[in-house]
């Protein structure tokens, strides 16, 4: 037996996670882990309650994400109360939904990319970490942290009017929406008053993707090869294979561009997909079945939407699209620090959807819902900021939850992620003596990278502690080191 | 003997109709005394013990005491505030109340007046007790985890030879108020809809039918509970 080093928590991602390093006798890198040991049992206890009660109760999930949980969760029971499989709603019930996820969409990923990548770009991996958080990122450059709180802001904004609150809101229920957009409310978010006005945020998103793409030109050895290694993708496409982020059928490549999952239904997500468990860890490892469970693993995420859809329907988006698939070849990237790339791309075309759909009268006034044949069972999926969100449901005949699964997004990204540690941790660490605050963070970056929400709690100050335990071949501990 | 009776809330002189009860009274001369159990045009049982006041020194329910004349009536003291915050605390300890997915969270009375009252920890312990849900009935969910037993539904919710729909079952501690086997089937859409307006939380829910109403549109988001009472007051004033 060898060494085992812990690095707890990881600071800066959304919750709670646990690294731990195995050494064997000669202090090389035999395996690293990514351990979850949340369990918020939620499957559990959403059952027995009544249907209708889930996209309320679930999002309690997180809260950060809680708009995924609640659109994925109405989706399934759209089926169950009869009302389609994505594409039966009213235009005003579909389209206030698809506003509310671009909302969502927008100010996630621009609290991702601001908030927690950016202070590891401006800075990089191996600074002080008194530096390196929002605050140090408004120290240096006042007009990138000005603008990552008034996106954030802005999406925020666009869920309350569609979801009633900024964060839980009541907005989707199964088959529809409870609320049109009032026209004051489309003002406000067209050009209201101070930020608040949508082309400011689209010329915004442009900004950040210039950062971001200038940083690349200088920094190309962190951004193309830090952590990069082949996975497989997958998310859901539009039929014509278009970006989007609210409906369409499971499509998956490999590291090659090479079509594993054939753009299918996703209520039939289960012939398709299985969950392993191991017992180090709470999350799952889903995988391909067909593939079979040793290399069946799959990424999502923005950089998985990159890498599966074959274009952009909004045009400024596209550009951006069409030059991050250029730089890759025409391939699929590989490249893990290219997901803060694609989060760019997606956070500009949210803000382009955002308009198109604040122009559309259907957001104003028509049906809110519709209901047809009640079914016993439902499926809803859903591309959340951070991946696929798989939702299932069954129901009794007396409308009560029988059966409830979640595949969230982070749970799609396990294996990804514990192959990114890995691959960083024996670049960094193997033959080091000691473990140092860059070497730590280096590990960190690689998980950050995938935005993993590993449980409601937000850490945006980075001012979590980190904890370090280091154990003997005999599983001793020999060391434990806190950082604040 | 005049029709008519003299009184005081808080040292603000109040008239009313004679035999008028407390409540009542208070409402028309813009006072908010606080009810749980009680429910306009039904009997009054007295049973929550929320519109706690003294009268003339003496503790009693105002829905159940009718004004007399000359009466002195202590209403929104500290004593009788934190009593009726006591009381609404007990009643969150001992159910289950899990307002954040609630379809009555906004137009509920009690987290209304949990609200009102400045509720933040209950000082009692929590029993987080095992209580059922009940979705036996095809128009109605029964969550006896909400339920705090004030037999609004039972008073009120009745056939067309007036038997109540809605009966206590099991004793004690165990005590619930479920569909009465027998008459469950009387239970009109209608009257499943008064039902779950009848409870003052969310204990009896129309099934299928949920947060169909925005928040922001729900009954106490537009004003808090006593404010459309208090309202007439200041105007008097
Ligand atoms: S169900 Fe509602 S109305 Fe009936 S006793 Fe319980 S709380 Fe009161
Ligand atoms: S309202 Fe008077 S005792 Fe309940």
């Amino acid at each position: 037996m060898g060494q085992k080093i812990t690095i707890e928590p990881v600071t800066r991602v959304e919750g709670h996670g646990k690294v731990t390093i195995h050494l064997n006798n000669e202090g090389k890198i035999e395996q690293t882990r990514l351990h979850i040991v949340e369990f918020r049992g939620f499957e559990r206890f959403v059952q027995g309650r009544p249907y209708w009660e889930m996209p309320v109760l679930v999002q309690r999930l997180c809260g950060i994400c809680p708009v995924s949980h609640h659109l994925a969760a109405a989706k399934a029971l759209d089926v169950i109360v009869g009302a389609g499989t994505g594409d039966g709603l009213t235009p005003t019930g579909e389209k206030m939904r698809r506003l509310m996820h671009y909302g969502q969409m927008f100010q996630s990923h621009s609290l991702h990319f601001f908030h927690l990548a950016s202070p590891d770009l401006l800075f990089g991996v191996d600074s002080d970490p008194i530096k390196r958080n929002i605050i140090g990122v408004a120290l240096a450059n006042k007009d990138l942290a000005v603008q990552g709180v008034m996106m954030r802001k802005y999406g925020q904004e666009v869920i309350k009017v569609t979801a009633g609150k900024k964060i839980h809101g009541t907005g989707a229920i199964p088959g529809g929406i409870n609320k049109h957009l009032t026209e004051e409310e489309r003002d406000y978010l067209l050009h209201g008053d101070d930020y608040m006005n949508i082309d400011k945020m689209i010329s915004w998103s442009q900004d950040a993707l210039e950062f971001f793409k200038d940083y690349h030109k200088n920094n190309k050895a962190i951004i193309d090869h830090f952590a990069e290694f082949p996975s497989s993708y997958l998310s859901l496409v539009r039929k014509d294979g278009a970006l989007d982020l609210y409906h369409g059928v499971l499509r998956a490549v490999d590291s090659e561009g090479k079509k594993i999952l054939h753009d299918v239904d996703y209520q039939e997500y289960d012939r398709y997909i299985d969950e392993e468990v191991k017992s180090w860890s709470y999350m799952k490892f889903p995988y391909l079945k067909e593939i079979g469970k040793k290399t069946g693993w799959y990424s999502v995420g923005p950089l998985a939407r990159m890498n599966t859809v074959e274009f952009i329907d909004t045009p400024l988006a596209q550009k951006e699209f069409e030059q991050f698939r250029k730089y890759n070849g025409g391939k699929p990237s590989n490249k893990t620090m290219h997901s803060h790339w694609a989060r760019l791309i997606e956070i500009l075309h949210s803000a382009e959807k955002i308009k198109e759909l604040l122009n559309d009268p259907d957001l104003m006034e028509g049906e809110l819902v519709t209901r047809g044949t009640k079914k016993l069972e439902g499926v809803g999926l859903i591309e959340a900021p951070r991946g696929t969100l798989f939702h299932q449901y069954k129901i009794g005949e007396n409308d009560m939850i029988t059966m409830a699964n979640l595949i969230v997004s982070t749970t799609n990204n396990n294996q990804p992620m514990n192959e990114a540690v890995n691959q960083v941790a024996v670049k960094v660490m193997t033959g080091q003596k000691e473990i140092t605050e860059g070497m730590m963070n280096a590990v960190e970056v690689a998980i950050r990278a995938y935005d993993p929400c590993l449980s409601c709690a937000t850490h945006a100050l980075g001012q979590m502690p980190l904890e370090f335990e280091v154990y003997d071949a005999y599983n001793n501990l020999i060391d434990r080191k806190f950082k604040h | 003997m005049s029709q008519f009776v003299k009184f005081t809330i808080d040292t603000i002189e109040c008239m009313a109709t004679r035999g008028q009860y407390l409540v009542d009274a208070a409402r028309e001369n813009g006072i908010f005394i606080p009810t749980l159990c009680n429910y306009p045009g039904v009997k009054p049982k007295g049973s929550c013990r929320i519109c706690t006041v003294k009268v003339n020194g003496k503790l009693m329910t105002a829905c159940t005491t009718p004004v007399a004349e000359g009466m002195n009536v202590e209403n929104e003291s500290a004593e009788i505030n934190d009593l009726r915050k006591s009381i609404i605390e007990l009643l969150f300890v001992e159910g289950n109340h899990f307002c954040p997915a609630c379809e009555k969270s906004g137009s509920c009375e009690l987290q209304a007046l949990a609200y009102r009252f400045k509720m933040l920890v209950p000082r009692f312990p929590f029993q987080f007790p095992y209580r059922s849900v009940d979705a036996s009935h095809p128009k109605i969910i029964k969550d006896h985890n909400r339920c705090i037993l004030c037999k609004r539904c039972i008073r009120a919710i009745t056939d067309d030879s007036g038997r109540s729909i809605f009966a206590y079952r099991k004793r004690g501690i165990g005590v619930e108020v479920v569909v009465d086997p027998k008459l469950g089937k009387q239970l009109t859409d209608e009257l499943a809809q008064k039902a779950m307006d009848i409870c003052p939380v969310g204990s009896i829910l129309v099934k299928e039918k949920g947060f169909n109403v925005p928040i922001g549109a729900r009954r106490y988001d537009k004003s808090p509970i006593g404010s459309d009472i208090e309202s007439m007051q200041i105007s008097k004033i």
